[in-house]
Parts: C-alpha cells; structure tokens; sequence
C-alpha cells in the first residue's frame, strides 16, 4: 500500500482533474437534458420528434461509441478541439439524453389538470412549465436523476481512453504499466477515490430528496 | 405513438453503426479483446498438440537437475508473455498467433531448451501486467518490448539485453525543421502524443512545459491519427515502432531528430532464478555468433524501411 502513499500527490491531481471533469459534464448535460425535456412536452410535433430521436440514439448506443464519435470522427470532419472538451463533449451528448428521459417522467408525473388549470386561466406555455409544471415535476425527479448523475461520475472514468487524461484511472494506470507497480492497491487508491466523488453525492441526493419531498 | 414512428429512424440508425463498425473503426480495446480470444482458442489447440512435441524432442540431460532449464525441457512445453499489438516485435496474426522479432528470440530460447515451436504457449500481456503474469507462474517467461529498469527489478528478473530501443520523435514532414530535439518541446503550444502506460510516456514528462500537452492513448495507431489531422504535433515513443507507422504514411510523418533515450528491451523472468538467467544470456550469445539473432531481426523488425540492424548488447548481470 506504500504506493498510494508515495504517489499520493499524483492521486490527489488525478482526482481533481476527475473532479473538473464532472463538474463541467454536469452542467452541461443537465443544461442540454433539460432543455431536451422540454422539446420533448413542447405543443410542436417535430421539435418532439428531434427530441425522441436523438433520445432514442443516445440511450441505445454504448457511451464508447459516442466518445469515439466526438474524439475521432469530428476531428476527421474538421471539427478540431482539444482532447479533454471532445471527451467532455462526448460525456454530455450521452448523460443529456438520460437526463432529459428522467426529467420528463418527473414532468408525466404531475396531474395534466395542473397544466390545463394552468392554461385556462391564460399563462402562456412557457409559463405553464416554469411556474407550475416544472416545480412540481422537480421534485419527483431527485431520485431518478441522482442515478443518471452518479452514473455520469464513474462514466468519467473511460473519457482517459479518449486522450482527455490525467484523471484518476489514468494516474492508476500510469502508475501500473509505465512504472511497474502492483495493480491491486493502485486500483483500490482509484476506487477509493471514485467513491470519495460518488458516496458524498449519494448522502447529498437523499438530504436533497427529503427537503423536496411531497407531502402526500 | 412516437415509438412507432420512432421505428424506422432506430433500423436506419443501426444500419449506419453496423456499416460503420465494418469500416472497420474498432477500438484497439475490442482488436485486443478479440485477439485475446483467437489466442485463447490458439493455445487451447497448442496445448492438445504439445504432448505430441514433447515425445519427439528428446530432454538434453546437460542441464542441473532441478533448475527451471530442466524442468522447461522435461516437459517439452514453454510459457511464453508477450505483446500482441505491437507491430515488428508481437503482433497478433490473423489465427492470433503472435509474430515479431520478441516472438523470434523466444523461440530461439525454446530451440536451445529443446522445445519445438509448438510447444510454445503465447499468452498475451499488456504493459500493466508483465510483473504480475511472472509472479503469479502464469507464464515461464516474458518477451513484450519490456524495457529494463530499476522499479521493475525489485518484482522480477531481467535476462538480457537483446536489444537497445531509442525514443525518439514523429512528426508532420512539414515540422520536421522546427521540432527537432525534446527540449524543442518546452514551448507549451506544442501537443505531444504517446501511449498509456509506456516508458517513454513517462520520459517525456520531463521535457513538456505544461503536463497538458500531453495525450496519451491506449495504442499508437490513434496517436498517427491524431498526427494527421493536426490535433497533435508530435508522436513520442520507441523509433523502432515509429518507423513502423512513418513507412505507412506515404511521406507525410518523418521521425526528427536523434533518440534521445536508450531502451534496452530484456526478458522478465520469475525473480531471483540467475540460472534461468545466465542461460538465457549463453543462448543470446550464442544465437548471435551464429546468425540465428540478425535472421530473426531481418525477418520481423528488419523488415521495416529504415530500420537499423542490431548488434547484440553486452548482457546485464543477472540479479
């Protein structure tokens, strides 16, 4: 176990290189789900339908497809940028259609006559979502959209095969292949690490859920 | 019911990523994988066919009773770990068997132990895992680009050398004239790529200005990629796999520069067997006196444009 002491510093950068990394895939997969939600519910038949396409895409193909895509074929295309936002790039187009799937069960979840009271006394649709369906759909949404976040955390963990790098797995592999050491402890320090980002989360997602909750 | 008009979008969709994964766009992890499980039919059958080579390669009674020679020969079987995507040194055929110049000088090992090519079982082995295939026996010895160094003598022994690697530097023919030696590198605009967990991922480190100019990734083919459209600048690594993918290029990547590092590749064996290892150093020297060393290299390596011939390096001592 000497190792993860020895190298300790190279963890420490590796986990927060993790961290940045899920924190600018967070935002944006929650901007882009959200925003996908509402094509999704919006009174406009092909905007829905963009909506159930891309959904449909995004949730039936494996996230190294999707990695493969933003890191290798957008670059042949001519769409060049650094490695580490082509994989993050990657990590939001995929976690964003999850996002928008759990968002709009928390949506189907509030009673239609909320939406029709709603109308009927002639808020605009825009106003319908925000000031009535959204707050109440919000909070049915903790727990489903929990999943898809933790999920989207230990997801980060492949974007190092994508030339993003210098995150947690990588350091452990580095530390396995280029300088010799044992895996078993070099994973449990990467372990223990994915699950210094992932449990806090969990406890933070079940406070969260509580304060919300709906009293029924 | 969107599902339904859903339908036929989902069928084109699958029938553009099935054309597409016939283009063959694999990633080196599924090559590996596969490669992986050709090998393991190819050993299955080796094995069954091992007890026939056995009876006819007679057991030299010339080596010490008990040493791993002995025991090597008796069973007329060799465990051999090496890479299999590595082109010019352990690449997996077709049928999965691995060729190469690392694959040659273990079964020059086996022909001096009295072990037929098929008694040979080849399983494969990753950089991260050459220690641990030799601690945990799973292999008699390991040939796989394995560069000799310190953090890896402490887990196990080191035969060799049999052959000095040099990094060295890849790039656009076009930036040969700016990008010329390691230290050029310290200007942070310029992208370096190498692969995980290799030896010279770590060497270049030393040179960058920011540890983001960095890519690395799990093979080198992604790396040339990247090379040609522009995302990164220069590819670091051993030049004899350098030249490997410069003589696929068409002209359009040169390698720059001197190497600027020695790689002496070593065979790893079980820690503290100096027999085995001592053996293993006659066999080299002996296979080079008569031809049998420069015949492998010609045959695999060699065969690359603009390699070098190697001369057998003078042996390390065996702890």
């Amino acid at each position: 176990m000497s190792v993860l002491v020895d190298n300790f510093d190279l963890f420490v950068g590796g986990f927060l290189r993790s961290l940045e990394i899920i924190a600018y895939a967070l935002v944006g997969s929650l901007v882009l789900g959200t925003l996908l939600a509402v094509l999704r519910v919006s009174p406009v038949p092909p905007l829905q339908r963009f909506a159930a396409f891309y959904v449909g895409i995004v949730r039936n193909s494996p996230l190294t497809v999707m990695l493969f895509v933003t890191a290798f074929v957008l670059p042949e295309l001519g769409f060049n940028a650094p490695f580490f936002w082509l994989g993050i790039l990657g990590l939001v187009l995929y976690t964003a259609g999850f996002v928008c799937e759990a968002i709009r069960a928390g949506i189907n979840a509030v009673p239609t006559g909320q939406a029709e009271a709603a109308r009927s006394i002639g808020l605009t649709f825009g106003q319908t979502l925000q000031e009535v369906v959204m707050p109440q759909a919000l909070r049915s949404v903790v727990p489903p959209l929990g999943s898809v976040v933790i999920a989207m955390m230990k997801n980060s963990a492949v974007l190092g095969v994508f030339g993003v790098g210098q995150d947690l797995l990588s350091v452990g592999n580095r530390l396995t292949s280029a300088q010799g050491f044992a895996v078993t402890p070099v994973l449990f320090g990467v372990l223990l690490g994915y699950l210094a980002i992932t449990l806090p989360t969990g406890a933070l997602l079940s406070v969260v859920e509580r304060k919300v909750a709906i009293l029924r | 019911m969107t599902t339904r008009r859903l339908m036929p979008g989902l069928a084109l969709l699958s029938a553009a990523a099935l054309a597409l994964a016939a283009c063959g766009g694999g990633s080196a992890e599924e090559d590996a994988a596969e490669a992986t499980g050709a090998a393991g039919d190819a050993v299955a059958e080796e094995t069954t066919e091992a007890g026939d080579g056995a009876s006819e390669s007679a057991a030299p009674a010339e080596f010490p009773a008990g040493s791993t020679m002995a025991e090597l020969s008796e069973a007329g079987t060799l465990r051999v770990g090496t890479k299999f995507d590595q082109p010019g040194f352990g690449l997996a055929n077709l049928d999965g068997t691995p060729e190469g110049f690392d694959v040659e000088i273990a079964k020059i090992v086996a022909d001096a132990l009295g072990i037929p090519e098929d008694g040979i079982t080849y399983t494969e082995t990753p950089s991260a895992i050459r220690e641990e295939v030799l601690e945990t026996d799973q292999v008699d010895l390991v040939a796989a680009t394995y560069t000799i160094n310190d953090t890896r003598r402490e887990r196990i022994t080191f035969a060799g050398p049999y052959y000095v690697a040099g990094q060295a530097l890849m790039v656009r023919t076009e930036d040969a004239e700016t990008i010329s030696a390691p230290e050029d590198l310290s200007d942070t605009s310029i992208r370096v790529c190498s692969v995980e967990g290799s030896t010279p991922s770590e060497t270049i480190r030393e040179y960058l200005g920011s540890p983001d100019q960095l890519t690395l990734f799990a093979g080198y083919s992604e790396c040339a990629d990247s090379l040609a459209n522009d995302q990164v600048d220069v590819v670091t690594t051993d030049n004899v796999i350098l030249l490997g993918l410069v003589s696929e290029s068409d002209g359009a990547f040169t390698l720059s520069g001197e190497t600027f590092t020695d790689e002496p590749y070593g065979i790893g064996i079980a820690k503290g067997d100096v027999e085995f290892c001592e053996f293993i150093n006659e066999t080299l020297a002996a296979a080079d006196e008569d031809g049998s060393y420069l015949e492998a290299w010609e045959s695999t390596a060699g065969s690359i444009e603009g390699a070098q011939a190697p001369e057998l390096p003078a042996a390390d001592e065996c702890v």
